[in-house]
């Protein structure tokens, strides 16, 4: 028996107006994204790779096709919906980390947790492991502002898995940092999709995140190219996982 | 119970911008209670003072008398109603005379009202009592108040002569001399007065046993109106109603500053919302990602503004608590043309800062500043999350 894929799009089209004309961002795409993939969208700036991670996300509308996540229709949904589908299975992780400034990181990771009303002392219990994970407990007190990129990086990946989600949507999620840095990411998501199970979904055009992705769906100019499987073992980069 | 935590980690994260926007709402607070106080203190203290030396507990006047009419004064007399006449043997009433009369200080000619009362009286809070040492003597012992000693040019231990007419129109003349200058701040008994003893006063005129009105004292009880024998009560409320209009008409006043002082700190709370707004564009677009919809992120904005309202009271609370109880206590010293204002408050106006005003103004600060809070953050009721995330406003 066939498991149900978590995401599917069917003609996902999102176009916007520009002046006189209207640009399409996304133009007719259908995918689906099973349980525990590790899939990059790549292509171009402008290709759309953003544009669909935000509407898997429900923090975007497609104008027209479907969207289903979750066994949620994102077209259908209302905002307290969507809000509710984020907090409970989607976590997300940006290029500029996004974190939030006047918090420790202990309390950024915490911050995920706070939406789903977990006791204090379950709160605490999965921060801690989240931050064993990303190898950040003894920063726990830390400000982002104390932080190196590769740093906050980290803590973002904490607070996206902290709540244990069913998607992890990563925006870029090396652009801001070194090739080092960028390696020890990309590991340690490797290894949480590996043992948690968690569907890692990438929008990259960035060649070393390309090397771990399993699955690679090449968009160009908001349709789908190719959509191939890939061995997702990076070659040797001379940069070892040292977090 | 996340978003009020949230707002206020927010606010205490934010350093000293928050501080200096609690420090500049306080001022607002803070002069806002004074002024009201100022004006509470005015209005009490002049009332206070007119109990205490003029109105007493109220006065019963005679069927004829008429204070804005000085041509009344003639007919305005007569034997106290037996109920009355017992409460004046009992201390609680003091009987006072009144007729029109001149004086002729220096060669000049002073028309005034001759008031009697009982120099042993402890109705009023006046210093009759000076009265009462000088009696023996052939001349008639007068205490006038600073204002007409300053109008007149007399002078404690001065004589000068008075003329008046008795009960039946005959000028009579003699002289008198100025026992005391009372200081007081109740210009309705100094100016154009004189005050003699009643008994004199009553020998004088041919007036046995009469009065033009009767000063209760306060907190007596008063006859039933059946028995005055047609004399009529004024209360107290009756005697302050003109200065509690004035007062009245003096708030609309404080009102147009307490309005320009709570407008100064709201434009300083919108200002600061309308930039965290701004600012914290991609901070909004990640609580959204991280499952906040845009009415959570509107109430957490709001609260953060109306929490700069609360920080201020505490910090107004702070140094304006040891600064006003410090001004109550010492009063505000008033320049010297007070008088003109037509007010009984002396040289020192005592603010007083009731709990109703200091509950009122912080309620009033803490609505507005909620209200001014939420204005801005309607932008935020369209902002799409993707948009917010790459710091733009949709």
């Amino acid at each position: 028996m066939t498991e149900t894929p978590l995401i599917v799009t069917k003609d996902l089209t999102k176009t916007y107006p520009m002046g006189l004309h209207t640009i399409a961002a996304l133009d007719s795409v259908s995918l689906s994204f099973d349980k525990g993939e590790f899939a990059g969208l790549v292509g171009p700036s402008g290709s759309g790779k953003t544009t669909l991670l935000n509407i898997i996300g429900s923090l975007d509308t497609p104008t027209a096709g479907s969207a289903v996540v979750m066994g949620q229709r994102i077209e259908a949904l209302t905002h307290k919906e969507a809000a509710r589908l984020r907090n409970r299975h989607v976590g997300f992780i940006f290029q500029t980390f996004n974190l939030l400034p006047v918090y420790t990181v202990y309390e950024n990771v915490e911050f995920a947790l706070l939406l789903l009303g977990l006791p204090p002392a379950e709160r605490r219990r999965k921060v801690l492991a989240a931050l064993e994970w990303v190898h950040l407990a003894d920063r726990a007190k830390s400000r982002p502002a104390q932080l190196s990129g590769g740093e906050s990086q980290r803590v973002a990946i904490a607070r996206a898995i902290v709540k244990e989600p069913d998607i992890i949507l990563a925006d870029e999620p090396t652009a801001n940092l070194d090739a080092q840095n960028s390696h020890n990411i990309l590991r340690t998501m490797a290894r949480l999709n590996g043992e948690l199970g968690t569907t890692f979904i990438f929008a990259t055009h960035d060649f070393k995140v390309m090397q771990y992705l399993r699955r690679t769906v090449t968009l160009i100019d908001g349709r789908v190219d190719t959509d191939q499987q890939t061995d997702g073992r990076p070659g040797t980069s001379g940069a070892g996982e040292q977090p | 119970m996340i978003i009020p935590k949230l707002a206020l980690k927010n606010i205490l994260g934010a350093g000293l911008r928050t501080w200096l926007n609690a420090f500049v709402l306080s001022l607002s607070f803070v002069l806002i209670i004074f002024s009201q106080g100022l004006l509470e203190g005015m209005n009490t203290q002049a009332e206070e003072a007119m109990i205490a030396a003029e109105i007493g507990g109220g006065h019963y006047q005679h069927a004829a008398y008429d204070p804005y009419d000085p041509l009344s004064l003639a007919d305005a007399h007569g034997a106290l109603p037996a109920p009355l006449a017992v409460m004046v043997s009992a201390g609680k009433a003091a009987p006072v005379l009144v007729i029109q009369g001149t004086i002729y200080p220096q060669g000049r000619l002073i028309a005034v009202q001759v008031k009697g009362i009982d120099p042993d009286q402890t109705v009023l809070n006046l210093p009759t009592a000076f009265l009462s040492a000088a009696q023996a003597g052939d001349e008639i012992p007068v205490l006038i108040g600073e204002r007409m000693a300053a109008l007149s040019g007399l002078k404690r231990g001065d004589t000068v002569t008075l003329q008046w007419r008795d009960a039946r129109g005959t000028f009579d003349a003699r002289d008198t001399v100025v026992v005391q200058v009372m200081k007081t701040s109740v210009q309705s008994i100094d100016r154009g007065q004189i005050w003699v003893p009643l008994e004199r006063l009553r020998e004088m005129t041919g007036m046995p046993g009469e009065a033009t009105f009767v000063v209760l004292a306060q907190g007596a009880v008063r006859p039933a109106d059946s028995a005055a024998g047609g004399w009529r009560f004024s209360g107290q409320d009756d005697f302050l109603a003109d200065i509690r209009a004035m007062v009245e008409s003096k708030s609309v006043g404080s009102s147009v500053f307490y309005a320009i002082l709570l407008a100064l700190a709201m434009l300083a709370i919108f200002d600061t919302q309308v930039l965290a707004i701004f600012h914290r564009r991609r901070e909004m677009g990640t609580l959204m990602a991280l499952g906040f919809t845009r009415g959570k992120v509107i109430a957490l904005f709001t609260l953060e503004g109306m929490l700069n309202g609360v920080l201020a009271a505490l910090v107004a609370a702070v140094y304006g608590i040891p600064l006003l109880s410090w001004v109550a206590r010492t009063g505000w010293a008033l320049p010297g043309d007070t008088d003109s204002y037509g007010f009984a408050i002396g040289e020192r106006l005592f603010p007083s800062y009731s709990l109703g005003l200091v509950t009122g103004t912080t309620l009033l600060v803490l609505l507005t500043t909620t209200v001014v809070s939420f204005l801005p953050t309607r932008r935020i009721a369209r902002l799409k999350p993707t948009d917010a995330l790459r710091g733009r406003m949709t």
